[in-house]
């Protein structure tokens, strides 16, 4: 499925002026769990979207949140000459309809 | 334990809002009065917004709005003896940023006819400081932080220090019934009255993350508007005091996720707080209990600075290239110009290309994505466009318009949102004055030379 149809939400945001931070956050716990144990987003494939390096990419799992999140630095910090989002809300973007491997 | 220990032993945050200046409902404040807060706090800033707050030396939000949060809160505090803290001043606190916020402050008691004691405090740091530190050893780079040294320290145009809880306490503890602060850390503005009351550091400053976007923490988040906290010595509870929102489990621990790198470890100034094994259950049809919210104090005390430097001057044109002819060959054609652009910079200004940045941003590509990548990904333009009768009015309302259309919700997605990728900090550029044709018409004179004086001058 693509991701937009399991998740609640997907959003991205600053966390400071030199990090993004994306949750993708889930309604019900099996989705949650199925999605997790997918492993179908992980560092890698963060790392491969958004250009960083893959050791640069941290990746939370929140249980009580059924939620996971990436965080990273930025390609270019807020506001800068050629930066295309200051506010990194919609860094979340190529995620909407990425497919996953897993069925509701 | 008798009745009054044990009440001295919870604390009542509210927060009028998660931003000065974006409004909340008078009735939510009203009500959550009637809850009896210890201390009514507000942020009222953020580098979210970008550098161009802090260097400019301005604020993001319209001063009306500003003035009209503030003036609800004065009031409400005072009539009740409840201490109003506002931290982040200005958006970006410093020296003007909070002389801004003081001189609207003092512009209501006028009007109001209030009497009050008001403290101030600054957080600007100025270079020559920040270089005695560096020198010391005794400044630290955050991950990611850009290189520094003496040099770039000295280039800073503008930075400030966010202070945590204490300058608050003390400007309290002398009085102070408004407090109008610098930067801060959002946290601090909530955790100062907890903390000076000595309550414990866990439940207090995972409380003061979640009051800190006011209403942020609620499942549908209908506007901005309150948040109130019962802070106690091994848990907290929250509850909006607007009947049409409330919190679950889930919305507030979504909340300690948003605009945090780690979801389980807030550093602070004095420690760290870790939301890792904390608890989350409803209490009530709109209030939620948390429990287990640990905090770790640090051997060193840490204030994180800001700062920005000039990075040149800039100019932005808007279009729209409609011709299919010249779409097809999109980036040919725009490479083309820009070399154009950039050889007729060199005859006629005598500049070399790598001395200035030319950048043409295509928004609402319509060609396929070529592949997943973020930095291919497009999105549709959007223009906002303000039109109003004073410079100050249009500029007013653009404040406004920018930062609600960003945050405007979609029934798709829960939570707090961001739906427009602004390029650019400020968001909006003025375009001063603008004009309309206002004639086309004919006259007739009576002579073919009175509408052409000409004066005769002896040298």
């Amino acid at each position: 499925m693509k991701l937009y149809e399991l998740a609640k939400s997907i959003r991205s945001k600053n966390a400071g002026p030199f990090t993004l931070t994306i949750d993708i956050l889930f309604e019900d716990e099996e989705t949650f769990r199925r999605t997790v144990a997918a492993n179908a987003l992980n560092r890698a494939l963060i790392a491969d979207i958004y250009e960083v390096p893959e050791e640069q990419v941290e990746h939370y799992i929140c249980e009580e949140a059924r939620a996971i999140k990436f965080s990273f630095p930025r390609p270019v910090a807020a506001g800068d000459f050629g930066d295309r989002d200051v506010f990194g809300g919609q860094f979340h973007s190529p995620l909407v309809n990425l497919d996953v491997p897993v069925e509701r | 334990m008798n009745k009054e220990v044990g009440a001295s032993r919870e604390v009542r945050v509210l927060a009028a809002t998660g931003m000065l200046g974006t409004g909340f409902s008078e009735a939510s404040f009203n009500r959550a009065l009637e809850w009896n807060p210890d201390v009514i706090g507000c942020d009222a800033g953020s580098t979210d917004p970008g550098p161009y707050y802090l260097g400019a030396g301005v604020p993001m939000s319209s001063r009306e709005a500003v003035k009209r949060d503030l003036r609800i809160m004065i009031k409400g505090g005072l009539a009740k003896g409840i201490p109003v803290l506002v931290g982040s001043a200005g958006t970006a606190g410093g020296a003007p940023h909070v002389e801004w916020t003081v001189d609207i402050v003092k512009e209501i008691a006028a009007e109001e006819g209030l009497h009050f004691r008001l403290a101030e405090i600054q957080s600007e740091i100025s270079g020559e400081k920040l270089i005695e530190y560096f020198r010391k050893g005794k400044m630290k780079p955050l991950h990611p932080a850009p290189a520094i040294d003496e040099s770039s320290l000295r280039r800073i145009t503008r930075a400030v220090a966010a202070m945590g809880p204490e300058p608050y306490i003390k400007a309290l503890e002398e009085g102070a019934q408004v407090v109008i602060a610098g930067r801060s850390s959002d946290t601090a503005i909530y955790a100062a009255v907890p903390i000076m009351k000595r309550l414990n550091h866990g439940p207090t400053w995972h409380a003061a993350k979640i009051l800190e976007c006011g209403a942020g923490s609620v499942e549908q988040r209908l506007y901005p508007d309150c948040m109130m906290a019962w802070i106690g010595e091994d848990h907290f509870r929250v509850e909006p005091p607007n009947p049409e929102m409330k919190c679950t489990p889930v919305s507030v621990v979504s909340h300690t996720l948003y605009e945090n790198a780690d979801p389980f470890r807030l550093a602070e100034p004095s420690g760290v707080l870790d939301t890792s094994r904390a608890t989350y259950h409803q209490d009530g049809e709109r209030g939620v209990i948390v429990r287990a919210s640990e905090f770790h104090h640090s051997p060193t005390y840490t204030v994180k600075v800001e700062g920005v430097q000039l990075a040149g001057y800039g100019q932005i044109a808007m279009g729209e290239i409609r011709d299919p002819v010249v779409i097809r060959q999109l980036d040919d054609f725009l490479n083309d110009a820009k070399n154009r652009i950039m050889e007729k910079v060199k005859t006629s200004l005598n500049l070399d290309r790598d001395s200035y940045r030319l950048h043409f941003r295509v928004l609402g590509d319509p060609r396929p994505s070529q592949g997943r990548k973020e930095s291919e990904a497009y999105g549709v333009g959007v223009v906002i466009e303000v039109l109003a009768e004073t410079r100050e009015k249009a500029a007013g309302i653009m404040a406004i318009a920018w930062h609600t259309a960003l945050h405007h919700p979609v029934k798709e997605w829960s939570g707090l949102v961001s739906q427009i990728a602004f390029p650019y900090s400020p968001p909006n550029a003025d375009r001063g004055a603008v004009y309309q044709f206002c004639l086309n018409h004919v006259i007739e004179p009576d002579d073919p030379l009175e509408l052409f004086p000409i004066t005769m001058t002896d040298l």
